[in-house]
């Protein structure tokens, strides 16, 4: 157990650190060490922790919470909790004195203007992974692919979104789609 | 709201209202749009601070790793009462969600056994991964159109999904680069001008 705890620490504490562009951009990348290195999960239990993720308030790294809890029960939980806000927060927290007196600095345009195409790339390979794993083969990837143009078009409720896909699935597999 | 308040910034707030005013906006967002909600909480409503300082850590939660609304938390935290400030922002953005989350987990499993349980949640996850693939696609077009971001961001795509390397690697490797790229073509162009 102590192990495991320390294997869940080492798979989320790293990612803490290349958290760029939000929480969405790492989900790749916990796809490919819980899945497919480790073997905690299969692909489909993977999105369905995602998708509860999604339908739970609050910022999107609280899947590293529920794969911790999964994979290891409560200290499973709070470690990986832990490990994935804490090594950020540290930073965040030593920094923020130093960073508003280099307000407009070059080197901070640098740093914010240089992620933004690697975010954008981690952030849509993400997007990637999780639609390889889905489960409910043409539906779920029509499903999927409607919201992502609804959301694109207009602000939308995201629970709204995931109540919408799940009925429709749902109906369309009852009547043997 | 009669006077100016935002002008200036008076009474400071506890640690414990602090985590409440966390708790209760982690508990009520869902899926980002947040910075205009802690906007309207700690300047417009509540004066607690002003909109340049809050500017200031919306760049400085944007430019860190992490997630921007739980570094906002600390920074906030930190502005408004110190360490103890801080550790409350943390707690309250965190802890009332994840207890939540883990309860739907728990719920889903007692249902577990059932056909339309499974159906329902791969309909939502169908759905959820419209909200991942939306929020990559509107990333991309915040992109820079020139060929060095173009190839920065098709190159981590292609890292990340298809070779499957592993992200730190990714981010230290591509990100310095970009970064450093960025840094020569910002100062060239202040040099210019």
């Amino acid at each position: 157990m102590p192990n495991l705890l320390a294997q869940l620490a080492g798979v989320f504490a790293p990612l803490s650190l290349v958290t760029v562009g939000g929480g969405q951009a790492i989900v790749a990348d916990i796809q490919r060490q819980i899945v497919n290195s480790h073997h905690w999960m299969l692909p489909k239990q993977f999105v369905d922790a995602f998708a509860l993720s999604r339908m739970a308030p609050g910022p999107g790294s609280l899947l590293a919470t529920l794969i911790g809890w999964q994979v290891a029960g409560f200290w499973g939980a709070v470690v990986s909790t832990i490990a994935i806000f804490g090594p950020t927060a540290i930073l965040v927290y030593g920094i923020a004195h130093l960073w508003s007196r280099y307000k407009g600095a070059v080197w901070q345009q640098a740093v914010e203007a240089g992620l933004r195409p690697i975010a954008a790339g981690m952030i849509l390979a993400s997007g990637y992974g999780l639609l390889h794993a889905l489960d409910g083969g043409w539906v779920a990837r029509g499903i999927a692919a409607g919201a992502t143009i609804i959301l694109l078009r207009r602000r939308t409720n995201p629970l709204i979104l995931l109540a919408v896909g799940a009925v429709l699935l749902t109906g369309l597999q009852c009547m043997g789609v | 709201m009669e006077e100016p308040a935002h002008q200036f910034v008076t009474i400071k707030p506890s640690a414990l209202q602090i985590g409440l005013i966390f708790s209760r906006i982690g508990l009520t967002s869902f899926g980002g749009g947040l910075s205009g909600w802690l906007l309207r909480e700690f300047v417009q409503s509540r004066a607690w601070l002003t909109e340049e300082e809050f500017l200031n850590g919306l760049s400085l939660a944007q430019s860190l790793p992490g997630v921007n609304v739980t570094n906002m938390a600390i920074w906030i935290g930190y502005r408004l009462a110190g360490t103890k400030g801080a550790i409350a922002g943390l707690i309250g953005i965190i802890l009332p969600p994840a207890v939540v989350l883990i309860a739907i987990a728990i719920a889903f499993a007692s249902v577990d056994r059932y056909r339309i349980a499974h159906q329902l949640l791969d309909g939502a996850a169908a759905a959820a991964v419209g909200l991942s693939l939306s929020m990559g696609i509107t990333a991309a077009r915040r992109v820079p159109r020139r060929i060095f971001p173009a190839v920065a961001m098709a190159t981590t795509f292609a890292a990340v999904a298809v070779m499957h390397w592993s992200l730190p690697w990714v981010v230290v490797i591509g990100g310095t680069t970009s970064i450093a790229v960025s840094y020569y073509q910002l100062s060239r162009s202040r040099t210019d001008a």
